[in-house]
């Protein structure tokens, strides 16, 4: 029984190890030539611009309930002007990044955890190495500053229709005032505030490419390993998304 | 029979270093290997003459995938040495790991080739990445080599769009495309039907005459793959068994290779070693 507990305690320790070195290996392949921006906009393509639609689509959605849910609840207290401030407050500080980074998470990241693993069970992984070609440099790294890149912006864009989402149900269905909606915003809304989603934004975006990167090019050699690398890799990432938003929120509130 | 024993272990290490040919691409030397407690290369010594055709063959567990995966550099062993081309690349560095490996190409069972590239992007991958060859002179030798391998005219095509036989192919134009001294191939034959597997062996052995090649070949088709090579090791229990030319091997008249012919279970499988390959 102790002998088994032991080894799960070591097995635990020698698997962080491995985790927090992969992170560690992949960021020191960025830095180191050669360089290959071809494969870096690839990556900031697929994560990037082909998540678009789907964070226009959450975006204006989340908006939209918030405005909705915004307007009635802040009416009672005859507060609704401050609508516009609440939806954007609610969205650049927490939802946006928040949702964003769970939204690719579900879509680029499952993608890159299931293309990793699909690699890793066809052998074209150590197809590389016998290249000479360092296949963590080669498909880790540039996936890992594409999310860097990609995960701010497209949290921007969340943000921006959200707020717009908020505008059309809040002001022009349910009647709010519409010029206090964006004055609110522009006279409430800080620096502050802004860089402290995008450095959430950035964080996540380390974290969903480093647990999605790191399961799919860790899955295992068998018929079940590649969908067991994409669950674990959405399941993993959405848990440390909503872990560290916590602890974020704490440091730069 | 050149350094062949039908009885166990092939020679003890430091005689074998003494005898070792000056001829040899790959000289291997007491190698050995855990996964846990399984022992799955206990000592083997091997040479892996220049210019011929080794083939590896083994029953399920006997270690030869394993052994593979030392010579191709993506195994590193507990104890024992590796020279090939005359560097010990057992305590090498990832730079000098490198270095050998620009020496050798590789054919896995599966080919690994990129599913998401074309053939000919698959066969040009290594000189775009590894050369400073302009793109003229990567397409010129991306077609020499997929000429040499009969697949002409497939350049556009996508793996998934080929045959077995056909994706084995484009995977050995890929390991010659950079002219390698040493050609490994890992069941090359595994899933291919016996007309194909005869036209592969056929290949392979033109491959290395036309190319003057050293190749070292893993496989589980026997006797089929010995019309394709020059020397034969079997490996049983993570040792060298029997090791020399084919000839040699055939007429050892060894009961435990005989069993193997037969196809009968020679106690690895019943083990529950198959992870030794």
């Amino acid at each position: 029984m102790i002998e088994r507990l032991g080894a799960l305690i070591i097995d635990g320790v020698i698997s962080l190890g491995a985790f927090v070195f992969f992170l560690l290996g992949s960021v020191f392949y960025v830095l180191v030539p050669p360089y290959k921006p071809r494969l870096l906009i690839r990556q900031v393509r697929i994560i990037g611009a082909d998540s678009l639609f789907l964070i226009i689509l959450i975006g204006g959605f989340t908006g939209m309930v918030l405005g909705l849910q915004g307007y009635n609840t802040l009416r009672r207290f005859g507060s609704d002007g401050a609508l516009g401030t609440v939806v954007a407050l609610v969205l650049v500080r927490e939802l946006g990044p928040v949702l964003a980074a769970l939204m690719i998470a579900a879509r680029a990241g499952s993608a890159m955890a299931a293309e990793l693993g699909s690699m890793q069970s066809t052998e074209q992984i150590d197809a590389l190495t016998v290249m000479a070609i360092n296949p963590v440099q080669y498909l880790v790294s540039p996936r890992m500053l594409a999310g860097v890149i990609s995960f701010p912006l497209l949290t921007s864009i969340f943000d921006v229709v959200g707020i717009y989402g908020g505008y059309m149900i809040g002001v022009g269905l349910m009647g709010a005032p519409s010029g206090a909606y964006f004055n609110g915003i522009a006279s409430n809304m800080s620096g502050h505030d802004i860089m402290t989603g995008l450095y959430k934004a950035l964080v996540f975006g380390v974290i969903v490419m480093w647990v999605s990167c790191y399961k799919g090019y860790n899955a295992e050699r068998m018929a079940t390993g590649v969908s067991r690398a994409t669950t674990e890799a959405v399941v993993l990432s959405s848990v440390l998304i909503l872990a560290f938003d916590y602890f974020l929120t704490s440091i730069l509130l | 029979m050149s350094a062949t024993e039908s009885n166990g272990q092939q020679t003890n290490a430091t005689s074998a270093r003494d005898t070792a040919g000056a001829g040899n691409a790959i000289e291997v030397r007491d190698l050995h290997k855990r996964f846990g407690r399984q022992h799955v290369l206990d000592g083997v010594t091997l040479d892996f003459p220049a210019g011929k055709i080794t083939t590896i063959v083994g029953p399920s567990g006997s270690g030869k995938t394993v052994l593979l995966k030392h010579l191709n550099l993506l195994m590193r062993p507990d104890a024992g040495s590796i020279v090939i081309d005359g560097v010990e690349v057992t305590k090498l560095g990832t730079i000098g790991m490198d270095a050998v490996r620009e020496k050798f190409g590789m054919l896995f069972q599966a080919g690994a080739l990129f599913d998401s590239m074309s053939i000919f992007d698959n066969v040009a991958f290594p000189l775009v990445e590894k050369t400073r060859l302009k793109r003229t002179e990567i397409a010129e030798r991306v077609q020499e080599t997929l000429k040499a391998v009969g697949l002409d005219g497939m350049e556009n095509k996508y793996p998934s769009q080929l045959s077995g036989g056909m994706q084995k192919r484009a995977a050995l134009a890929r390991a010659l495309v950079r002219r390698p001294k040493i050609l490994m191939l890992d069941e090359p034959t595994t899933g291919l039907d016996p007309s194909r597997t005869g036209a592969i062996h056929e290949l392979i052995r033109r491959t290395q005459v036309n190319f003057h090649l050293t190749a070292v070949m893993v496989s589980h088709d026997v006797p089929a793959v010995f019309e394709v090579s020059d020397r034969v090791a079997f490996l049983h229990h993570g040792r060298t068994h029997l090791n020399g030319t084919v000839n040699e091997v055939m007429a050892a008249n060894d009961e435990v290779f005989k069993r193997f012919l037969a196809g009968k279970a020679s106690g690895d499988e019943e083990n529950g070693t198959a992870l030794a390959g």
